[in-house]
């Protein structure tokens, strides 16, 4: 079992590596988080935080839009890519499972992620540190930053993979994956704004909207990573209905919502016929 | 050793299977036993692949019974035992021949180091570090063969597998075969000309239209399919009206005489014949072809 996971994590390291993903992904989260390390520690002092912990918020708010895009990048050819290419048929007749060649799949595409992610927030780190040696104290945020990115990561894999099983051709998960991309990390909290405004503190904004922001796994990544760094001033929007929300409750829904994207994910390859 | 032979590897009873009111198969029997070679034959549509893909798994049939290696098809234990080589066999363009047999041999618990061999085997070491996206057809559908023959498969479903294959490369296989058959491999392959499955198949099956309307080896097909013989009389110049008066049904055409009549006549015929050998330079006898055999079987039912 684990020797057909890492066979299909070795073959998907070859393919993505071919295809430039480890470039593009690594690059993009280097690219990204420089600039903003660079642009977001310049007004420091007056939070009374230190220069990490607030490169930590604003990386935060970067990876909300940026680990799903690479995730959902990654995995949107997982399934309809092998129906396309026609090479689903004989990899099925293979003594392997399905859940086996997902998770081989999933094994390379977390890989390429954590390399893609330490590389960022590294990059990030080195050049805040290098300027501020007191930064090391916000090192702790950094640390929960990489893991829930991680996390969320996976989480948007498992929607990929399920898109990719549901679509059955290249061109549908693509446009299936934009769609959820823009869905759930832009609409939705310009949703969610329109209808804290318009509600003006009734029950919406007391009841609904905290359970709104844990449903979504990217609201849930950003409600942690601002509550645990108690940087919710540093933040604006969203952010700032960090404290209604206990930490624990946040953090359950980034820890669950891998489980339960990877776990559609499998039973949409399930009913894949090839 | 004789016991192996006589269990059969594969076995199908009465299968039946449709697709949105297309009847692709209806009441198909058969078996395949260890050791032997069985070419399925039809013609484009006539369910082949259909078949096939029932045998592994990859689709369920409506009514009938299928035993592989004596467990359902797509099984778990079926599927350690079965090889399949699909119709134009696909991989992915960005890996190299090596690192997709490699991938292969790892999931069938086979040590990676004998890919090279393997390689070489189908007559493409030379190629391996190169990627399957820069590949000729023939040359993907050798990578489709190597991984065919990863393990010991106790069966080989081969479908259409010499298309895309030069002569030489087609003898070559035949012979990889040969060796399969004799390390006790039951192979079921297909093929949409008879002409490609040439005469080293231990049995013909021949599938019209979904039904399964011949089956036996060669000669017994040639046997009961009872095609006319035909003649060619090559009269010497100015005998031909006398010939045509000794056999009025011959028909004349390039300058030369044609007679056609069935095995049971052949030779009381080619008697007349050589009666009138003064009045003639040349005879020749053309057997039914292969391709007549086939079309004759494959019009038969199926329209
Ligand atoms: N997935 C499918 N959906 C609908 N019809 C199909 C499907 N697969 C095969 N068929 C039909 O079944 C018949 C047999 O097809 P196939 O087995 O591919 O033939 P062959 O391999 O002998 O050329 C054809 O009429 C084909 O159109
Ligand atoms: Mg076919």
């Amino acid at each position: 079992m684990i020797a057909r996971i890492f066979a299909t994590a070795s073959s998907e390291l070859h393919i993505a590596r071919r295809n430039r993903w480890v470039l593009i992904a690594v690059l993009l989260m280097v690219v990204f988080s420089v600039v903003l390390s660079a642009a977001g520690s310049a007004p420091t002092g007056a939070l009374g935080a230190d220069r990490l912990s607030v490169v930590v918020a604003s990386l935060t708010s970067l990876s909300v839009y940026l680990v799903p895009l690479v995730a959902l990048l990654m995995s949107f050819d997982a399934v309809a890519g092998e129906v396309e290419r026609g090479t689903l048929p004989l990899l099925l007749t293979y003594p392997v499972a399905r859940w086996e060649v997902l998770a081989g799949k999933l094994v390379a595409h977390t890989a390429i992620l954590v390399v893609a992610i330490a590389a960022g927030y590294g990059a990030a780190a080195v050049l805040t540190m290098f300027a501020d040696s007191a930064a090391t104290s916000g090192l702790a945020s950094l640390w929960r930053l990489t893991w829930t990115s991680v996390l969320l990561g996976a989480t948007f894999l498992g929607i990929g993979y399920a898109l990719s099983s549901l679509a059955r051709r290249v061109s549908g998960a693509a446009g299936l994956a934009i769609g959820l991309w823009l869905g759930l990390v832009v609409l939705y909290d310009l949703g969610l704004l329109a209808a804290v405004v318009a509600d003006n503190g009734g029950g919406f904004t007391t009841k609904v909207f905290p359970l709104a922001l844990l449903a979504n796994p990217a609201d849930a990544f950003r409600l942690f990573n601002l509550t645990a760094s108690q940087a919710a001033q540093a933040a604006a929007g969203v952010g700032g209905a960090a404290y209604a929300v206990p930490l624990w409750q946040s953090l359950l829904s980034v820890a669950v919502w891998p489980l339960i994207s990877l776990g559609l994910a499998a039973m949409a390859f399930r009913r894949v016929e090839p | 050793m004789k016991d192996r032979l006589m269990t059969s590897t594969l076995m199908i009873s009465h299968l039946t299977k449709t697709f949105e009111g297309v009847k692709a198969l209806t009441d198909v029997s058969l078996s395949v036993a260890s050791g032997e070679r069985v070419a399925l034959l039809g013609h484009n549509g006539a369910g082949k692949s259909t078949l096939m893909k029932v045998i592994l798994g990859l689709i369920s049939a409506d009514h009938g019974e299928v035993s592989v290696c004596g467990a359902a098809p797509g099984n778990a234990a079926a599927r350690e035992h079965v090889a399949y080589l699909p119709e134009n066999a696909a991989f992915h363009p960005a890996l190299t021949g090596l690192e997709q047999i490699t991938y292969y041999m790892r999931l069938r618990n086979e040590a990676a180091s004998g890919a090279m061999d393997l390689l070489d085997r189908v007559g493409l070491a030379h190629a391996a570090k190169r990627r399957i996206g820069t590949y000729s057809k023939g040359m993907r559908q050798r990578v489709g063969l190597a991984q065919a023959l990863i393990g010991h498969p106790r069966l080989l479903v081969l479908d259409e597998p010499t298309s895309g294959l030069d002569p030489v490369s087609r003898r070559d296989f035949y012979a990889l075969l040969d060796g399969l058959a004799a390390d006790g491999a039951a192979i079921l392959l297909s093929s949409h000309a008879l002409t490609e499955v040439e005469a080293r198949t231990d049995k013909l099956l021949i599938l019209s239209g979904g039904k399964m309307v011949a089956e036996g080896s060669l000669p017994e097909l040639r046997r009961e399919a009872a095609l006319p013989v035909s003649m060619q009389l090559h009269a010497i110049n100015g005998y031909d009206t006398d010939i045509m008066k000794a056999f009025p049904a011959a028909i004349r055409a390039n300058g030369v005489l044609q007679l056609a009549c069935s095995q049971d006549e052949k030779l009381a015929t080619l008697a007349r014949i050589s009666k009138l050998h003064s009045k003639l330079a040349d005879v020749e006898v053309i057997p039914p072809s292969l391709e007549d055999i086939y079309s004759h079987f494959s019009r038969r039912d199926g329209q």
